[in-house]
């Protein structure tokens, strides 16, 4: 379960160099739109793609940071096929790009749909999300592992935990605590995370491994229990988030007994064939969405990971997340029948 | 807003009913069965945790074959399969193809030149047409409609429509 | 309570700002605009216009956001009543009376109808969330897949057995609905159903493409037959008509107040507006006196589903606000909306954003007198649309409907989908296939199936967990009780009177 952490702190490392040498490149950016970009959002409204693909969209008109205008699609259809397939078919068409999440590789190794990230024009890294276990704040359990031992004590397919979809990134991660801790949960995929938290807080089910942002409402509120957060190290944001915590506050899984790291990409890809200038331009845009006081409030709120890279280091990237997750995917039984 | 028409001879008027319904019970049975197909091929049990995911599917197409069956039973050797009634007339069937074969010109239109271009001929060539308006009138009222979607969409919501393969519109640059 | 009063209006006074009125206008006005488009729902409009409001203080944006909703809500009946075309989904149910009364000349009449009964639902609903707003929201929280499962099931049972047409007809009807729902990725196993390798087929049929295609492109043709005219087009047009109608509704204030408890329901536990259309038009067929005209021309037959729709439109903001749940697609981009004005939803909001929440409350009130008063004063000018000549309207209508078809997926595809539904929804009409049951399983089709399943999996394949606890075994009861009630109602009568017979 190692996910290259090294790498993306490294590539953070490097940015920082990068932040101060970037004047002399800028030149090299020669191409620009010129015409509305279409933002593709393999996923459906009001999810985390959605909302950070819009947040970028709002970015970029209040601070006019492109003359010509970003707009969002949703292309959600087949587990965010549809909005792949559709990047892929625009082979050079540069005034379209697509945000990601995990299921840039889970969709097609799962459906067997034909696609891969390969296929597309990698830009950048904006982000990388946590997963955080939940449970109900009303449930006797105070920390991680005294809920898995309560898991494991009851038997097999007592416990129910809540995700997102089907062999995506919330079952991935279920399918890792069983493995690790020797358990067995009862796997209710469903539409949203929004849901998932909502049936947590309901007591429909047990656990739930939402992000951040998609549980943090419930969290403040003091319906939810954070137990523990699926990284190496934990989260860096020290302002009190609830009346006592922080998200710095939440242990990490392995120091709880359960070493798995996993986060999800938040990404950016272009058309096939897209050329240099058309990358740097894009590159350059979100390095300056990045800058602004919005986009660090959003990071802040949904405790993400900040890594950024692009370039050959985020291509690097892709190939060991691919790596991974077919690992991951193939471990699990989730594999697509020939 | 169904015809009835009792009189004799129902090849001479029109498509009789009787055959519109065997057609359409065919149709179901073919749609029914390539459901059942599918289904079963995916999984239509039902395992330890509740129904797979052909279980319902499976059902549905054979609820469907089946219903298809009884109503084709029907109008084959029933009641029914003696009336004489018209499903449509052929002066109908014209009116209605003269409608169905320009939409679906103009649907192939957009796929070529895109929404506005093809909306902008296909609301000129009906109103001339069908409606015996003059050239300017059509085509005036056709480029207005045009517009005012293409100000709409492109330029308020800023949803962007189909410009078709060709894209004559490029040059406004949305 | 009194502190509530005193909290709304404070309410009042931060909406009533210049601005903000300005802006409740022209977010109605945009909204309506937007329902009348088939395919640009409400969640897009907003999620469209969002980044617009950002440069604005959040009250006064969310104030138009949340105006554009009512707009929408308020415009999806216009071409329902007017073209068989509805603008949104929950409009479907609209269309059984009120296309038939425009078809009769009584377009005006339908419009008024169904406007007031809009605002009467969420005038009602909007009253719900000022007063019991933590109450009903932990209500919400009671409905788990099982209890979902069981609203469906209501949905269909309050429906079904309703037709006169041929039985094995309404069966193959409803299948295909299903089927067609089933097509695309399945939710519970991620597998690929009934789509034989061909990707575009992967996003599945959605569900206003058919009703784009099989009302309003099927009724064009059926007019063609007739001849190049709409019926109805012959309608008055008078300003009267508005009073005339207001003096008929309060006889129907029995369904309305049923509407607006099913609409309020279905809102809070995010069912959603379109069951609760179709439920309360299917209830009140079942209860009215005139249940058997329902279908050539009710009144009572539009007041039922609109008041409905609108009141669960309307208090789908509640779990938003209370819980920070979406109750709608629309409310779950609004709730993205507030994230990004630096607003935190959920259970907070109504103690550390007092301003914000009762400013929108206060315009939810005011946003939706805005709403009728330009709507009702639209009404002969929406009702005069009717008078155009068939040759020019058919093709903007066919226009209108592709563009909406497209913009749904953004996809070409569906709009020869389109056009196929349109020839089905000509042939099923001649031939006797109902067109509602087919509509309403391909809407909840597949929401039905993933609450089964997700049920099973909770239970480990045990069906008693749908009568496990109170909440679900009464609604499962209640369905069965309205599934069988045709035939008790039978038996009751022959009961009573023995000789009849």
């Amino acid at each position: 379960m190692r996910i290259q952490h090294a790498l993306s702190y490294g590539a953070m490392a490097l940015l920082g160099a990068f932040g101060l040498s970037i004047t002399a490149p800028a030149t090299a950016a020669a191409w620009e739109p010129t015409k509305p970009v279409e933002f593709v959002i393999p996923a459906g409204t009001g999810g985390g793609a959605d909302q950070m693909a819009r947040l970028i969209q709002g970015v970029v008109v209040k601070h006019n940071l492109m003359k010509q205008s970003l707009i969002p699609i949703n292309k959600s259809g087949g587990a965010g096929a549809e909005g792949f397939l559709d990047v892929k078919g625009a082979k050079g068409e540069p005034h379209k790009i697509i945000i990601t999440l995990s299921n840039t590789f889970t969709t097609p190794l799962a459906t067997g749909v034909p696609f891969n990230w390969k296929e597309l024009t990698p830009v950048a890294m904006l982000a990388l999300d946590q997963f955080v276990l939940w449970v109900n704040a009303e449930s006797p359990y105070k920390t991680a592992k005294e809920y898995l031992d309560a898991v494991k004590k009851a038997g097999p397919n007592k416990f129910k935990m809540g995700g997102t979809g089907s062999k995506q990134e919330d079952q991935i991660i279920t399918v890792a605590i069983e493995k690790a801790a020797g358990v067995k949960f009862t796997y209710i995929p469903f539409k949203g995370g929004g849901d998932v938290a909502t049936q947590l807080v309901g007591k429909h089910i047990d656990s739930s491994v939402n992000n951040p942002i998609e549980a943090v409402a419930q969290w403040r509120a003091g319906s939810l229990r954070a137990l523990c957060v699926f990284d190496d190290t934990r989260m860096p944001y020290k302002e009190k988030v609830t009346t006592t915590m922080s998200w710095n506050d939440i242990p990490t899984c392995k120091e709880a007994g359960v070493p798995i790291d996993y986060v999800m990409l938040r990404g950016i890809f272009t058309t096939p064939g897209a050329t240099k200038e058309q990358v740097d331009f894009y590159v350059n845009l979100f390095r300056k969405v990045r800058e602004t006081p919005e986009w660090k409030d959003f990071m802040e709120k949904g405790a993400f990971n900040q890594s950024f890279m692009a370039g050959p280091d985020y291509v690097k990237w892709l190939g060991n997340a691919e790596t991974l997750h077919y690992g991951l995917m193939k471990e699990a039984g989730f594999l697509a029948k020939p | 807003m169904e015809k009835k028409n009792e009189s004799a001879g129902v090849a001479a008027k029109g498509i009789s009913t009787r055959a519109a319904e065997i057609a359409v019970a065919l149709m179901f049975f073919l749609v029914g069965g390539v459901v059942v197909f599918d289904s079963y091929r995916i999984g239509s049990g039902w395992s330890s945790d509740g129904p797979q995911a052909g279980y319902f599917p499976f059902y549905i197409g054979l609820i469907i074959c089946i219903s298809s069956l009884v109503t084709l039973g029907q109008s084959l050797f029933g009641a029914a399969s003696r009336s004489d009634k018209v499903f449509v007339e052929w002066s109908q069937l014209k009116q209605v193809l003269s409608v169905l074969v320009p939409a679906a010109l103009f649907i192939g239109g957009i796929q070529l030149i895109g929404i506005y271009i093809a909306a902008t001929i296909y609301i000129a060539v009906f109103m001339v047409w069908l409606g015996n308006y003059s050239w300017l009138k059509g085509i005036v009222i056709g480029f207005a409609v045009s517009a005012v979607s293409f100000a709409t969409f492109e330029i308020w919501f800023q949803v962007p429509l189909f410009k078709g393969a060709l894209d004559p519109l490029r040059f406004l640059g949305y | 309570m009194f502190e509530d009063l005193n909290a709304l209006f404070h309410g009042f006074s931060v909406a009533l700002t210049p601005l903000n009125l300005l802006l409740m206008f022209v977010g109605v006005t945009l909204g309506v605009i937007i329902g009348v488009l088939p395919g640009l729902g409400g969640a897009n409009g907003i999620a469209i216009l969002l980044p617009l409001t950002f440069t604005m203080p959040p009250t006064s944006a969310i104030i138009m956001l949340s105006c554009i909703y009512w707009g929408a809500l308020f415009g999806g009946a216009i071409t329902s009543i007017l073209f068989n075309i509805p603008g949104e989904p929950w409009s479907v149910a609209t269309t059984f009376d009120g296309y038939p009364m425009a078809q009769a000349g009584r377009a005006g009449e339908a419009l008024t109808g169904a406007f007031t009964s809009s605002f009467i639902g969420a005038f009602f609903a909007v009253v719900m969330i000022t007063f019991l707003a933590p109450l009903v929201a932990r209500f919400a929280l009671q409905f788990g897949p099982p209890e979902f499962f069981a609203v469906y099931f209501l949905t269909f049972c309050s429906f079904i057995g309703m037709g006169k047409e041929p039985p094995f007809k309404i069966m193959a009807a409803m299948m295909l609905g299903f089927a067609l729902a089933a097509v695309g990725i399945d939710t519970v196993t991620g597998q690929l159903r009934l789509i034989f390798g061909w990707y575009e087929l992967m996003r599945g049929f959605d569900f206003l493409i058919a009703v784009i295609g099989l009302f309003g492109i099927g009724e064009i043709l059926l007019s063609m037959e007739e001849g190049l005219t709409f019926s109805g087009k012959s309608a008055k047009i008078d300003p009267k008509i508005v009073i005339q109608t207001w003096k008929k509704l309060p006889q129907y204030w029995v369904t309305s107040l049923r509407s607006c408890l099913i609409g309020c329901w279905l809102g809070i536990t995010p069912g959603g507006a379109t069951p609760a259309s179709f439920m309360s038009y299917g209830v009140a067929k079942r209860m009215s006196k005139d249940g058997a005209k329902f279908g050539t021309g009710q009144l009572e037959g539009v007041v039922a589903p609109e008041t409905a729709a609108h009141a669960a439109g309307t208090s789908a903001l509640l779990p938003m606000l209370a819980l920070g749940i979406p109750g709608s697609p629309t409310a779950a981009v609004l709730l993205g909306g507030l994230l990004i004005w630096g607003l935190q939803p959920g259970p907070l909001l109504f103690i550390e954003q007092k301003d914000f929440v009762w400013g929108l409350i206060a315009s939810m009130y005011l946003g939706n007198i805005a709403g009728l008063i330009i709507v009702i004063t639209c009404v002969p000018l929406f009702a005069a649309i009717l008078r155009i000549p068939f040759s020019i309207i058919a093709p903007v209508i066919i226009v209108i409907c592709a563009i909406g078809a497209y913009t749904v997926h953004n996809a070409m595809l569906d709009i020869w989908f389109m056009l196929l539904f349109g020839v089905l929804g000509y042939v099923f009409k001649k031939l006797a296939y109902p067109l509602a049951p087919l509509v309403l399983a391909l809407v909840l089709g597949d929401r039905a199936e993933d609450a089964f399943r997700q049920s099973m999996l909770m239970s480990q394949g045990d069906v008693r967990i749908f009568f496990s606890k109170g909440l679900v075994g009464g609604i499962m009861g209640l369905s069965l009780l309205l599934l069988f009630w045709p035939v008790m109602a039978k038996t009751l009568a022959r009961m009573r009177s023995p000789k009849a017979a």
